[in-house]
C-alpha cells in the first residue's frame, strides 16, 4: 500500500485564536482525526499538528488511497429452525432469503463492504470534526447567527484549505467552501496564496511570513528576548508561559528591547514584572546585581519599516501609564497604616456563615497567639531551614510538648514576644485585600501587606509572616520557617479548614471551591517541615471554640472566660460554660445555623480523616506507601503527624527488610487464622470493625471470649506448652514492652527491632505447633499465643493494613 | 479623526447618530447598541459617546487613565464577514501606517454583569496599548442576538495620541491654535476626581439608586421599555458612583449589579415583548 500512500492537509483559517487555547486546540484536532480515520478503518503513519493566531493545521502522513474491503459475516439460524427464526434474522440484517448463505445447516449473513476512496472519507471527517470540535467557547456570527443553531467556532471561520495529495478534498461547511487557498501574514503578505500540497505549505507560508510551527515561533521569542537582554548587558527573566503566549499571539515573532523610566522601579519589583507579564505579556530583565532592570521586551507581529522604533517607544508609553497607576496605587497604600486598612475587613464578608474577614482576622490572631503560648510554634522550630529569629532565648525541646508555666522566666518573656508578633502579624495579615494594589491585582495578597508593613514600621518578622502566611500556595512552593510566619500560616489554614468542616462543606470530587485541600496540605507541610509537635485534633478543638465566638459575638452574646461545653437535652442543645447557659438552640432541619453551634451539636465530624487522606497523597511522591501510613492511622489516636510521619518511616524502612517481610508474613498467617476462629481483635486495640470483630453464631465465641480475657501470661501454662510454644512467649514477654518503651520514647527503629525479634519465634511455632490440636485446651491456648503476637505488633502498626 | 471615521463608516452603510445624553460606563449603553442588538432587524450605526467611569479617575495624574473620556461606536448587525479587514480600513483611514506599528488582536471576552450581555472578541492593540475593544455580541440582556452583532468601540484620546505622538492625554492637541486636550479636561479630571472619590454624599446616592430603581420598575408597568431602560443606566452609574466611593462591600456588589441586571433584563424583555409581533411579521421564521 506504501507505494499508493498520500499527504493530506487540513487548513482551518479563522479570526484570532486566543493564544492560551492553541495547544488544547492542536491536541483536539489530532485526536478527532484520528478517530474519523479510525472509524473509516485507516491509519496515518503520521499525523502533525499547527496552530498559529489565524490557523489551525493538520498534515496527515502516508494514507493509503482507499480503505481495505470489509468482509462481515453474521451467523443466523439453523437451517431446520422456525420459519419466524429466519424471518427476524432477515429483518435485522435487511436482507432477503436468497441474499443468505448456508453452511453446515446454518444461514450467514455475507456483508462485502467495498473499499472506499479516501478522498470521500476525508470529505465527509472534515465537517464532522469542526462541527464536533471542543473550544472552551464558542461563538456564533454572520447573517447565519439569526438561528442559535449556526455553526459555532472559536471565532468566525474564514477558510478552509483541504489537499489530499494535490486534489482538493471538497467540502462546505456553514457557506465555508474548501480549497487550496489561504492567506499570507495579515500586513506582510495579506494576499491570497495557493498551497499545492502539503509538501510545500509549511515553506510557502514561511514565504508569505507566517511561521506556522508553533515550537518554532517559541524557539524564536525565547532566543531573540534572551540574546536582546544579553547585547544590553542585562539577562532576561525566563517565562516559558509567556514564551508560549508571544508565539500564539503572533505569525512572524519579533522580539524588541525597550527601557523604562528608571524612577518606577520605586515600586516592587514584583508589582513591576506583573504588570508587564499580565498586562502587556513583556518579558522583565534583571542587571548583573540580580535586581531588576528599567528594560523590557515585547514581541511584535511584524519586521517593522523603521526596524521597530515606533513599536518600541509605544509600548514604553503603555507600560510607562501601567507603572505610573502602579505607583499611584503603591503611594496612596502607603499613606494609610495598615491597622486603618484592616478595620474595613469588617464590610468584606469571608463566608456568609463564617463571618466577616474581620471575624476571621479576630480568630487567626487569638489562634496563632495560642499556638505560640502552648508550644507548638516556638523560637526554635527544629525545621531544617530557618527564618530570622527573633529571641535569642533557645527553648529546649523534649518529646513530650513543653508547657510555657515549665519555662524558665527568660524564656516565658520570649514565648510571650512571639506570641505578641504573632498576634500582631495575624491582624494585619489580610488589611492588604483592601488597598487599591490588591484590588488592581488581586495575586498580590500578602507581598503588598508585606511591603507596606515594612515601610510603615513594623517589625521586620511580622512584615515578613504578613507577607508570607499565605504559603505554602502550591505542592512546589516554599515552606515558612520563620516562627511568626509559621505561627499566622498554620493558624489561618486551620481556621478555614475547620470552619468550612463545621459547615459541612468538604470538597467532593473535583469541586473544591475554598481550596480545603490546599489548605490542608499547607498545614501538613508546615507541621512535617517544621517539626511542630502536638495534637492535630486539639488544635482543631481550639479552632472550634474560636468560631463559637464569631457565632455568639454575631448573636450579640457575651463570650464567656471559661471553656464552653455542649449539653443535650432531647430536641434542645445548650452551650454551656461553668455551669451557666450561654446559648441555647433547638435541634431542627430549618434550625438558624448559628455558626458552629448547630454543627458541633449535631455533627461533630472533624477533618482529621481528611487530613490523612491528604497526607496520603503529599506522601506518596515522597516514596511513602500509603498502607503504611493507613497501618499507623488504624491504630487511633495518633494525631501529631511529626511523630505518625517517623513512625510510618521506620516501619517501611521495616517491611523491606527480611525480618520485616517475614514477621508481615507470620502476622497475617496468626491473623488469618484468629479470623477464621473468629478469634476478635483483642479489646485494648482501636481497630476498626473490619479488622475483627466476632461473626455472630461462631461455634467457638465463647470459649474464645474467655480466652481472650485472660490470655496465658507468664509461666503460667509452661509445664504443658511445646518448645516453640514456650520460645514464643518467652519472645513476646520480652519484645511486647521492649516495643512499647521504644513507642513511647519515639524510638521506633528500636520498636521495630524489638518486634524483629519475633520473627524467629514466630516461624519455628508455626513449624513446630499445630493450632487446630483436638484438646480444646491446647487450642484456646495457642490462639490466645498467636493473639498475643498480634498485640504486640499492634504496639506498633496495625500489620492487616499492610499489603503485600 | 472623528470625522474621517463618520466619513469612513458613513460610506459603509452606518447611520452617523449623535451621543446619548446620559452618564454612562461605555458606548455600550446607549440604546442604539443595547436594544438594537436585539431582534432580527440589521442595524448599522457609528457614534460617538463621552464614558465615565468614576473608579478610572486619577486626578489628573495618569497619562491615559481618565474617569471621562470618549468613545467611538460602530455597531453593525448581522456582523458582516469582513468586519476585521473594515475595522483595519478605518485605522489605515485616521493614519495608522500598518509598516511602523504592530496591530494586534488579543483575545478579550467582553462580559457586561450589568447589562447581561456577553459577547466573544479581542481588544486590539496598537504597540501594546488597547485602542478598540472588537467584540461579537452573543447576548443582550439575558437574550440571545439572533443575529449576532458585531461592535467596534475605539478609544479616541489614545488613538489620538498614537496620531500625534505624544506621551500623556493631557498633551493631545485639540486644535491648531494651541489648544491642548489637558486645557479642556485636565481641570475637569481633577475636580470629578476628587467629588468621585471623596466628596460625593453617600446618602444622596443610594437614594438615587432607590428611586432610579423604582422608576424602572414603574416604567416596566407602563410597558415603557426605552424610559425603563434610561432608568436602568442611570441606576448602573449610581452604582459606579458607590464604589468609586467605596461603600459597597464584595458581598453587596454581586447584589447591586444583580439588581441593576435585572433592571436592564427587564427593559429589554419590554423591548422584545413590544416589537416581536412587528419582527415576526417582517422576517418570517424569526423567534426570540
Amino acid at each position: 500500500m506504501t507505494d499508493l500512500a498520500t499527504d493530506f492537509l487540513l487548513e482551518l483559517r479563522s479570526e484570532e485564536i486566543p493564544a492560551r487555547m492553541q495547544d488544547k486546540a492542536r491536541e483536539d484536532l489530532a485526536r478527532l482525526f484520528a478517530a474519523e480515520l479510525d472509524r473509516a478503518g485507516m491509519k496515518a503513519g503520521e499525523i502533525v499538528t499547527y496552530a498559529t493566531p489565524r490557523r489551525l493545521a493538520l498534515i496527515a502522513r502516508e494514507l493509503p488511497a482507499e480503505t481495505a474491503a470489509v468482509r462481515e459475516e453474521t451467523k443466523g439460524p439453523r437451517t431446520s429452525a422456525p420459519a419466524q427464526a429466519l424471518e427476524g434474522f432477515l429483518r435485522k440484517t435487511g436482507l432477503s432469503a436468497d441474499q443468505l448463505t448456508e453452511r453446515d445447516g446454518v444461514w450467514f449473513a455475507v456483508l462485502e463492504k467495498p473499499g472506499r476512496k479516501a478522498a470521500d472519507v476525508l470529505a465527509e471527517a472534515i465537517p464532522a470534526i469542526v462541527r464536533a470540535f471542543p473550544w472552551p467557547k464558542s461563538m456564533r456570527w454572520g447573517a447565519a447567527s439569526a438561528s442559535t443553531e449556526s455553526l459555532r467556532w472559536v471565532r468566525p471561520l474564514q477558510g478552509i484549505v483541504a489537499l489530499f495529495g494535490d486534489d482538493v478534498v471538497p467540502c462546505e461547511i456553514a457557506g465555508v467552501v474548501s480549497g487550496a487557498a489561504t492567506v499570507g501574514h495579515r500586513f506582510h503578505h495579506p494576499g491570497v496564496i495557493t498551497i499545492g500540497s502539503a509538501a510545500d505549505y509549511v515553506e510557502k507560508l514561511r514565504a508569505c511570513h507566517v511561521i506556522v510551527d508553533q515550537d518554532e515561533r517559541r524557539a524564536i521569542v525565547r532566543e531573540r528576548a534572551s540574546a536582546l537582554a544579553a547585547e544590553a548587558g542585562l539577562s532576561l527573566i525566563a517565562d516559558e508561559g509567556l514564551v508560549a503566549e508571544n508565539a500564539g499571539l503572533t505569525e512572524w515573532p519579533v522580539p524588541l528591547l525597550g527601557r523604562f523610566e528608571p524612577e518606577f522601579l520605586s515600586v516592587p519589583p514584583e508589582v513591576i514584572q506583573l504588570t508587564a507579564r499580565v498586562n502587556q505579556k513583556y518579558f522583565v530583565c534583571s542587571d548583573a546585581s540580580g535586581k531588576l532592570a528599567n528594560a523590557f521586551v515585547c514581541t511584535a507581529n511584524i519586521e517593522a519599516a523603521d526596524g521597530g522604533e515606533r513599536i518600541v517607544e509605544g509600548n514604553r508609553k503603555v507600560l510607562a501609564a501601567r507603572l505610573s497607576d502602579a505607583r499611584f496605587f503603591y503611594e496612596t497604600d502607603l499613606k494609610v497604616p495598615l491597622a486603618e486598612q484592616a478595620k474595613k475587613l469588617e464590610k468584606i464578608v469571608f463566608h456568609e456563615k463564617l463571618g466577616t474577614v474581620a471575624d476571621k482576622v479576630e480568630r487567626v490572631a487569638k489562634l496563632a497567639r495560642w499556638l505560640v503560648e502552648e508550644g507548638i510554634v516556638s523560637s526554635s522550630l527544629p525545621g531544617e531551614g530557618r527564618g530570622p529569629v527573633g529571641t535569642s532565648e533557645v527553648t529546649e525541646r523534649s518529646a513530650s510538648q513543653q508547657q510555657p508555666s515549665r519555662l524558665d522566666p527568660g524564656l516565658r518573656r520570649g514565648t510571650e514576644e512571639l506570641a505578641d508578633m504573632a498576634e500582631r502579624a495575624a491582624r494585619l495579615a489580610k488589611a492588604d485585600l483592601v488597598t487599591g494594589m490588591v484590588g488592581e491585582f488581586p495575586e498580590l495578597q500578602g507581598l503588598m501587606g508585606g511591603y507596606y508593613a515594612g515601610a510603615q514600621g513594623e517589625d521586620a518578622q511580622v512584615a515578613e509572616a504578613v507577607r508570607d502566611h499565605y504559603k505554602p500556595v502550591g505542592q512546589g512552593d516554599e515552606v515558612p520557617t520563620a516562627p511568626v510566619t509559621v505561627a499566622v500560616s498554620l493558624a489561618d489554614k486551620l481556621d478555614t479548614l475547620r470552619g468550612f468542616f463545621l459547615l459541612e462543606e468538604p470538597p467532593t470530587g473535583s469541586k473544591d471551591p475554598f481550596a480545603l485541600r490546599r489548605a490542608a496540605l499547607g498545614v501538613i507541610r508546615l507541621v512535617t517541615d517544621n517539626g511542630l509537635r502536638g495534637s492535630l485534633s486539639t488544635w482543631l478543638t481550639k479552632a472550634v471554640d474560636l468560631h463559637l465566638e464569631t457565632c455568639l459575638r454575631s448573636l450579640g452574646r457575651t463570650v464567656p472566660e471559661k471553656p464552653m461545653y455542649l449539653e443535650v437535652q432531647g430536641d434542645t442543645r445548650r452551650l454551656m460554660s461553668e455551669g451557666a447557659e450561654v446559648l441555647c438552640f433547638p435541634v431542627a432541619a430549618d434550625a438558624p445555623f448559628y455558626g458552629g453551634v448547630r454543627a458541633q451539636g449535631l455533627h461533630p465530624a472533624s477533618p482529621v480523616d481528611f487530613f490523612a487522606d491528604r497526607l496520603k497523597v503529599q506522601q506518596r511522591e515522597a516514596g511513602v506507601r500509603h498502607d503504611l501510613i493507613d497501618a499507623v492511622f488504624a491504630l487511633g489516636g495518633e494525631d501529631d503527624l511529626v511523630r505518625l510521619l517517623a513512625r510510618v518511616r521506620a516501619l517501611q524502612a521495616f517491611v523491606t527488610t527480611e525480618d520485616g517481610a517475614n514477621l508481615l508474613a507470620g502476622y497475617k498467617r496468626a491473623a488469618n487464622i484468629l479470623k477464621k476462629e473468629g478469634y476478635g481483635a483483642s479489646p485494648t486495640d482501636v481497630i476498626p470493625a473490619e479488622a475483627g470483630i466476632q461473626t455472630p453464631g461462631d461455634g467457638d465465641g465463647v470459649e474464645t471470649t474467655a480466652a481472650l480475657d485472660s490470655p496465658p501470661r507468664g509461666n503460667d501454662h509452661k509445664g504443658a506448652m511445646e518448645p516453640a510454644e514456650a520460645d514464643l512467649l518467652a519472645a513476646l514477654d520480652a519484645a511486647e514492652p521492649a516495643a512499647a518503651r521504644a513507642v513511647a520514647a519515639e524510638d521506633f527503629e528500636a520498636a521495630m527491632a524489638a518486634l524483629a525479634t519475633l520473627r524467629g519465634p514466630i516461624d519455628a511455632f508455626f513449624e513446630g505447633v499445630i493450632v487446630n490440636d483436638p484438646d480444646p485446651a491446647k487450642r484456646a491456648r495457642r490462639l490466645a499465643l498467636l493473639d498475643r503476637v498480634r498485640t504486640a505488633v499492634h504496639t506498633v502498626a496495625d500489620f492487616s493494613k499492610i499489603e503485600g | 479623526m472623528i470625522l474621517t471615521l463618520h466619513d469612513y463608516w458613513s460610506a459603509r452603510g452606518c447611520l452617523i447618530l449623535q451621543p446619548y445624553d446620559m452618564r454612562m460606563g461605555a458606548g455600550t449603553f446607549h440604546t442604539a447598541t443595547t436594544l438594537r442588538a436585539l431582534g432580527p432587524e440589521p442595524w448599522n450605526a457609528a457614534f460617538v459617546q463621552p464614558c465615565r467611569r468614576p473608579t478610572d479617575g486619577r486626578y489628573g495624574e495618569n497619562p491615559n487613565r481618565l474617569q471621562h473620556y470618549y468613545q467611538y461606536q460602530v455597531i453593525l448587525k448581522p456582523s458582516p464577514a469582513d468586519l476585521q479587514e473594515l475595522y483595519l480600513g478605518s485605522l489605515a483611514a485616521i493614519g495608522i501606517d500598518f509598516t511602523r506599528h504592530d496591530i494586534r488582536f488579543v483575545e478579550d471576552d467582553w462580559e457586561s454583569p450589568t447589562l447581561g450581555a456577553w459577547g466573544l472578541g479581542w481588544e486590539v492593540w496598537c504597540d501594546g496599548m488597547e485602542v478598540t475593544q472588537f467584540t461579537y455580541f452573543q447576548q443582550m440582556g439575558g437574550f440571545d442576538c439572533k443575529p449576532v452583532a458585531g461592535e467596534l468601540t475605539y478609544g479616541l484620546e489614545r488613538l489620538a495620541m498614537y496620531i500625534q505622538n505624544v506621551d500623556s492625554v493631557y498633551d493631545l492637541a485639540f486644535n491648531d491654535a494651541g489648544v491642548s486636550y489637558g486645557d479642556v479636561f485636565h481641570e475637569n479630571e481633577v475636580q470629578m476626581s476628587t467629588w468621585n472619590f471623596e466628596v460625593a454624599n453617600t446618602d444622596t446616592l443610594f437614594d438615587q439608586f432607590r428611586k432610579a430603581a423604582a422608576e424602572c420598575e414603574n416604567c416596566l408597568e407602563a410597558k415603557l421599555p426605552i424610559p425603563a431602560y434610561e432608568q436602568a443606566i442611570e441606576a448602573s452609574h449610581i452604582f459606579n458612583l458607590l464604589q468609586a466611593r467605596g461603600v459597597i462591600s464584595v458581598a453587596e456588589r454581586q447584589a447591586y449589579i444583580g439588581r441593576v441586571r435585572d433592571l436592564a433584563k427587564g427593559a429589554c424583555a419590554a423591548w422584545i415583548e413590544k416589537n416581536t409581533p412587528d419582527w415576526q411579521a417582517r422576517y418570517s421564521g424569526w423567534t426570540l
